[in-house]
Parts: C-alpha cells; structure tokens; sequence
C-alpha cells in the first residue's frame, strides 16, 4: 500500500513533514480540522521513530496535593476550595513527609507535588517541604509547583520570580511541571481561568527557569472553549520559548474534565477519541523541537493512551500513586497502575519500555 | 511494515479473502496504522457512503440463574443465591414501556439457562409482549435455545420456529466466545459447543431469522484461535448469509472466575481490524462502547466498524464485571459526526429510520 497520507486530505502537509519543514499556523489549524486520523497518526509516528525509536518512556513517580485552597477558583477546576471550606485540605510538612516516606519501598524516583494559591502557604513553607522531601528521599528528582504557583509565591513576598525559583531551588526544587499554562489566549483565559496568571507571565516563569538550568515541562488543556486556532497558536508560543531556551523535555496536552465544576452545565462532551488522538499527534508534528510528547493515561485512560503510542506519543507518565485534580472533575480512571501494567501495556503495542527519571536520565531498560 | 504484513493487507484491500495463517499474522503484527488503515479502505468500499449507525435499545436480563457457571463471567447466580433472580412480567413490560417511551425500537432479553424455565415460559413471554408492544424482539443467544430444546425435548428446527411464531424476530449472537473446542473446555466447559452453536444459527438463519455474531477475545485463546473463529463464522455465513453484524467485545476480568488483565486498546483495534478483514461477506461490524468506552469505540470507526450498537437502557452482564460505562444517544451522534461520518439510527435488520 502506498504511505497512507498521500492519499489524504492533508498530503501536502505530510509532504513537508517529510522534507523536515516546520509547520506553520495554518497547517496547524488543518491538521485539527482534518478527519483523516490515521494518516495524521502515520505522520507523527514517523517523528515519534526518527525522535524515540522504539522506546517507550514511564516514570515511577508518585503525586502529591498539597493544598486545595486556591484563592483563583478558576471555572475550569474541580479541585480548587475557599479557605475554611468544609472539603478544603492542607497537608502539613509531618503529613507530606509520612507520604514520601511511604513510597520509599516503592521505588520512586519522581515525586510530583502541585497545590493551590493557599495564602496561608508562605515561602518557608515550600523551602521546609522541599527540604523534607530531599531529605527523607535524597535519590528522587523533585519535580513541583507550577508557573502559577511561582508567580503567586513571587507576589505574596514580592520578590522577583527569579529569586523565588532560585530560593526554591537551592532548597531542593529539580523542575517545574507543565501545569497552569491551559490555553495562553486571553480570551480564552477571562473565560474559564480569569484570576489566573497571563500566557505570558506563564511563559516568562518557565522562561526564568530554563535560564536558571532546571528543565521544565508544558501542556495545553483542551476541549472546552478554545478554538483550534487558538490550540495551535499556544503551540507556536511554546515551539518559539523552545527555540530561545531549549528548557522544555516533554509537552503534555491535557483533555478537560468538565464535571463538577463551574462548567459543567455548559453543555461539554467529554473530549472524543479522536480529538485526544489528533491532539497529541498534531503536537507531535507542530512541536518539532520538543523531545517527547505524553499522553497522561489518568485524563484520557490506560486504553486510549496505549493507542496513542501509534500517534506520536513516547512517553505514559507513571504510576501517580494518588490524583486528586483530574478525579474532582470526574476522570473515571483509577488512582495508579502498577509498574507491571505499564510494561505490559506498553509491550503489547510491541515497544520497549523504559522505565525513566523526570530528567529523562534511563532508570531501567529490558524490563 | 514487513513485507509479509503489507502483502497481506494489499490483497485483503483488494478483495481477496484471508486465511487463518493470514489472519493470525495480522493480529501477531504491532502495525496498527497499517491494520487500521487497510479495515478503513474494505469498511469505505462496503460502505461507501460514510455512514455510522446505531440501533435505541434496551437489555433486559430476565433472570441470572444459570446452571452453565462459565469461568469467564460475573453475572450468573446458582438458584438458591440471594442475589437470584427471575423478573416478573409485570417488570418487564414496565421496562418495554420505558424502552418505547425512549424512542427504542430493539429489545434484548437474554439471560441464565434456569433449570426452572421450560419452552412454554418464553413462548408465553413473547405472545404476551406482542400481544402488547410493537417492537423488534431481538433476543434469546444460542445457549438458551439449546437450553429449551433439551427441556422441551424438541429439535432446535421445531424450537426456533415455535418462538419465531410466538413472536421472536431475531437472535443475538452471544454464547459464541471463541468457536474453538480447546478454549470452551477451559473457560465454558458446561456450554453449548461450538458446532451447537453454528447449527443454531445455520437453523435460523434457514428459518429467515437473521442474527449477529460475537466473539468475546482476551482471555486464554490463541492468536489462531481467534482467526479461525472468524473463518469459522465466514464459512458459516457463506452458506446462509444470515449474520448481519460482528461484534468483538474483550474478556472483563473483574468478579470472574478466570480473572487476569483485560485486553489493552491495541489489542481491540487490531482484532476489530482484522475482523473487518476476514469477515468479507459479514456486512457490519459493531463497536463495543460499553466494554471499551466511549472514546476507544469512537477510534474504532477508524478501524473497520461502521456500527455503533445500541444506546442499551439498561446492560447488567458487563457492569456485574466492573466497567460501567454509559452513553446517551446525542453522545453517540456526536461521537460520530466528530469522526467524520454521516450518523443514522437504523432497526435490528440494519434499515435506516432517521439520519441526523
């Protein structure tokens, strides 16, 4: 049979895929509109080779949510609470400490750690934990704290953001996650995270970090208000920080969960297969100086994200341990998955797995 | 792609009928796209003007006594369970109204093989639903008919024909699990073999009562085994054409006998590929939302299915083994017309009521 895209509606972008040409905005914007799924998924399983061969990335990790109180309430988030909410947490240094303690046996060599905007949280806080963490698992990479949370603790005790993720670092803070950056579009902002920091200020947070050497990563959260247009250009803004910083290792796009939160009743489908699919291939192809691209198995679950090793994806994620975020909106996957599924998950889509730290330094391989 | 997986798929493209060596190597293969692919071209020459369709309809699980106990299912009871049951008529008439009253237009009533429950008992229930309700019976798989052959003493020709008479329309085609000998002795070593259940649906078919055909994979068959289910039912449905569909669903592990992990996202697409594959003279090929979910079953019209089964009121076999998936009918066309296909309900025999 002949290379299936040259019979599809998006050849002639395939035809520059394989000239190693960069996609522009409108390529972009026809790849999302295309219904030609598996030619889309041929092209950027090409890169996904010529980038990862034939490995397939997991990481032994384990989350942790510190606090929900969030002074943000962002519409697009189930997790967030006001302080003094009867279901608001805060997880004490002692408490977060026994929690790391407990994964010790299990092997982590992540532990991830995002929160809400607490304004009860200061800056020592954070140091203490980071040091607590680093402490009671010297061998584990640090991975917390999004963009907005950086920004949030520059602000409470107006210091630069520099200095914070500088403060934090020293304290023990390895890298950023990806989280908060949502759709960079103002528009798109006022109208599902108003209260939340710019597109631009998330850029400049990720921006400050890569120059202070810690690597980071991004995502898009997708399927609610956006337009496609919209999706790519957040894409070309962090295809354009990439090319200036070389910080990013992994793009993670994020399928919303509308239930139980403020948009709920606004009549959203769940995000489609195909738009999960087509969302990370067309990632793949968009991103062309990004390492890895990850389906995070907890948003779109075990089976399609296994699929999606077909469509330009080479990393799963890990086995999360707990997740509070996705779960408030309804993600009906479950809390973990052992390292066994994951390597049989991955074998039986006939790749290698390795298992990965957050750096991507390999932890194991012929697993 | 090797150039043995690509040859194959070249001729399956253009008309040429697999074998199950042929078949096995496409499932053994981890070339998704290509398997994909390739069941797209067979699944746009069958059905070349891009429709998907759905059928509104409703389980109804009359009882969960059954003295067969397969290893690979979470339903059944043994009659002196407390969770036994056996619906009432006035229940399920109570559910027919709802069924109608949501626009449905198919039933499907299966349920245990009850030692309790002779031929007379389902003649009757089906005179009394006529009597009352307009709609497609569509119900009664393989192993019940045996099961009230047995009880009754009657050939399976008599048997099917009284029901066709009492007002059966047509049979599911469950109790299939994989037509092999060597896996029905290990996980359905009471049921039905599986040339009991060919005769029955070579009979029904002979009848004028068409059926579908399943295969529930994932378990402990073989890679071959699988395939030669499918050319099993395709020599089957040379003679007779009854088969209107194919339905693949994997094997649910939980609150079963034979336990294990569920077939992973891969596995389903490539089985369902190769289904549309083998399977040239089967016209449709179903997805299973409620085993796979909603996201997967929409991926698999990529795949070679053109079918996206029923909207199912109401479904007890899969959730008694945990997954518990729902779906509403603007879901399933939404779903559709996002993959790019024209959305239709249809009626059991696959006509079209109503394009959306």
């Amino acid at each position: 049979m002949k290379r299936p895209f040259k019979e599809s509606d998006v050849s002639d972008i395939g035809a520059k895929v394989l000239a190693g040409e960069r996609l522009n905005k409108e390529d972009g914007i026809r790849l999302f509109q295309s219904r030609d799924l598996l030619p889309i998924g041929y092209l950027a399983d090409m890169i996904r080779t010529v980038k990862n061969g034939n490995k397939v990335y997991f990481i032994v990790n384990r989350h942790i949510n510190h606090t929900n109180v969030c002074v943000n309430l962002c519409p697009l988030c189930a997790f967030g609470r006001e302080a003094g909410h009867r279901r608001a947490f805060t997880l004490s240094l002692d408490e977060i400490e026994t929690r790391v303690l407990a994964s010790r046996d299990e092997h982590v060599s992540e532990i991830h750690i995002v929160g809400g905007l607490n304004p009860d949280l200061k800056l020592d806080y954070y140091i203490e934990m980071l040091r607590r963490v680093r402490r009671t698992l010297p061998g584990a990479v640090i991975q917390a704290f999004t963009a907005v949370e950086i920004d949030y603790l520059a602000g409470a005790h107006n210091l630069p953001v520099r200095e914070v993720l500088a403060i934090l670092r020293e304290a023990g803070l390895d890298s950023l996650p990806g989280g908060g950056a949502e759709i960079f579009s103002p528009r798109v902002r006022r109208l599902i995270c108003p209260r939340k920091i710019s597109g631009e200020r998330w850029l400049a947070v990720h921006e400050a970090a890569h120059e202070l050497g810690m690597r980071t990563n991004a995502t898009m959260l997708y399927g609610h208000v956006e337009t496609v247009a919209e999706r790519v250009d957040h894409l070309i803004q962090l295809r354009e920080l990439q090319d200036r910083t070389g910080g990013f290792l992994t793009f993670i796009p994020l399928a919303f969960h509308a239930q139980n939160t403020v948009l709920e009743h606004e009549g959203f489908y769940p995000t489609t297969g195909y738009e999960d699919l087509k969302t990370l291939a067309v990632s793949r192809l968009m991103l062309d100086n990004f390492d890895h691209i990850k389906a995070f198995w907890i948003m779109i679950g075990p089976k399609l994200a296994q699929v999606a090793l077909s469509f330009g994806v080479d990393d799963l994620d890990g086995t999360v341990m707990e997740e509070k975020i996705a779960h408030d909106a309804g993600a009906k996957t479950g809390q973990y998955m052992t390292k066994a599924e994951l390597i049989n998950m991955i074998e039986a889509a006939g790749r290698v797995p390795v298992e990965r730290d957050t750096l991507y330094n390999v932890v194991g391989e012929g697993l | 792609m090797s150039g043995g997986i690509a040859g194959i798929l070249t001729r399956a493209v253009q008309g040429e009928r697999l074998s199950v060596e042929d078949g096995t190597a496409l499932l053994a293969s981890s070339d998704l796209l290509a398997l994909g692919r390739a069941a797209g071209l067979v699944r746009q020459r069958m059905h070349p003007q891009g429709m998907v369709t759905f059928v509104i309809d409703r389980n109804i699980n009359y009882t969960n006594v059954c003295r067969c106990r397969c290893r690979f299912c979470a339903f059944y009871r043994d009659e002196k369970d407390p969770e036994a049951y056996v619906l009432d008529r006035a229940e399920i008439f109570r559910k027919i109204e709802e069924t109608l009253a949501a626009g449905g237009t198919q039933l499907l009533i299966q349920g245990g093989l009850h030692p309790g429950l002779g031929l007379d008992y389902y003649l009757e229930l089906l005179r009394l639903i006529k009597e009352r309700f307009a709609i497609h019976i569509h119900s009664f798989s393989p192993p019940e008919i045996v099961h009230m052959a047995r009880s009754s003493g009657l050939p399976l020709r008599e048997v099917l024909a009284e029901l066709r008479s009492a007002g059966l329309d047509s049979l599911p085609g469950g109790g299939a699990e994989i037509l092999v000998d060597r896996v029905r002795r290990q996980i359905s070593p009471a049921k039905i073999t599986w040339q009991e259940w060919m005769e029955v649906m070579e009979t029904a078919h002979e009848l004028g009562l068409k059926t579908t055909a399943t295969m529930v994979f994932g378990h402990i068959e073989t890679l071959a085994e699988r395939a030669l289910h499918l050319v099993r039912l395709r020599e089957l449905q040379d003679r007779t054409g009854g088969f209107t569909a194919f339905i693949p669903w994997s094997f649910q592990p939980a609150n079963t006998e034979l336990g294990g992990s569920a077939a992973t996202g891969v596995d389903y697409l490539k089985t369902l590929a190769v289904a549309r594959l083998m399977l040239d003279n089967v016209p449709h090929i179903q997805v299973s939302w409620v085993t796979q979910g909603a996201k997967l079953a929409q991926v698999a019209l990529s795949f070679g299915a053109d079918d996206f089964g029923g909207t199912m009121l109401e479904e007890n076999v899969v959730r008694a083994a945990g997954v518990t998936n729902r779906i509403t009918t603007d879901e399933i066309v939404h779903c559709i017309k996002d993959a790019g296909f024209t959305p239709a309900r249809r009626n059991t025999l696959y006509e079209t009521l109503e394009v959306y």
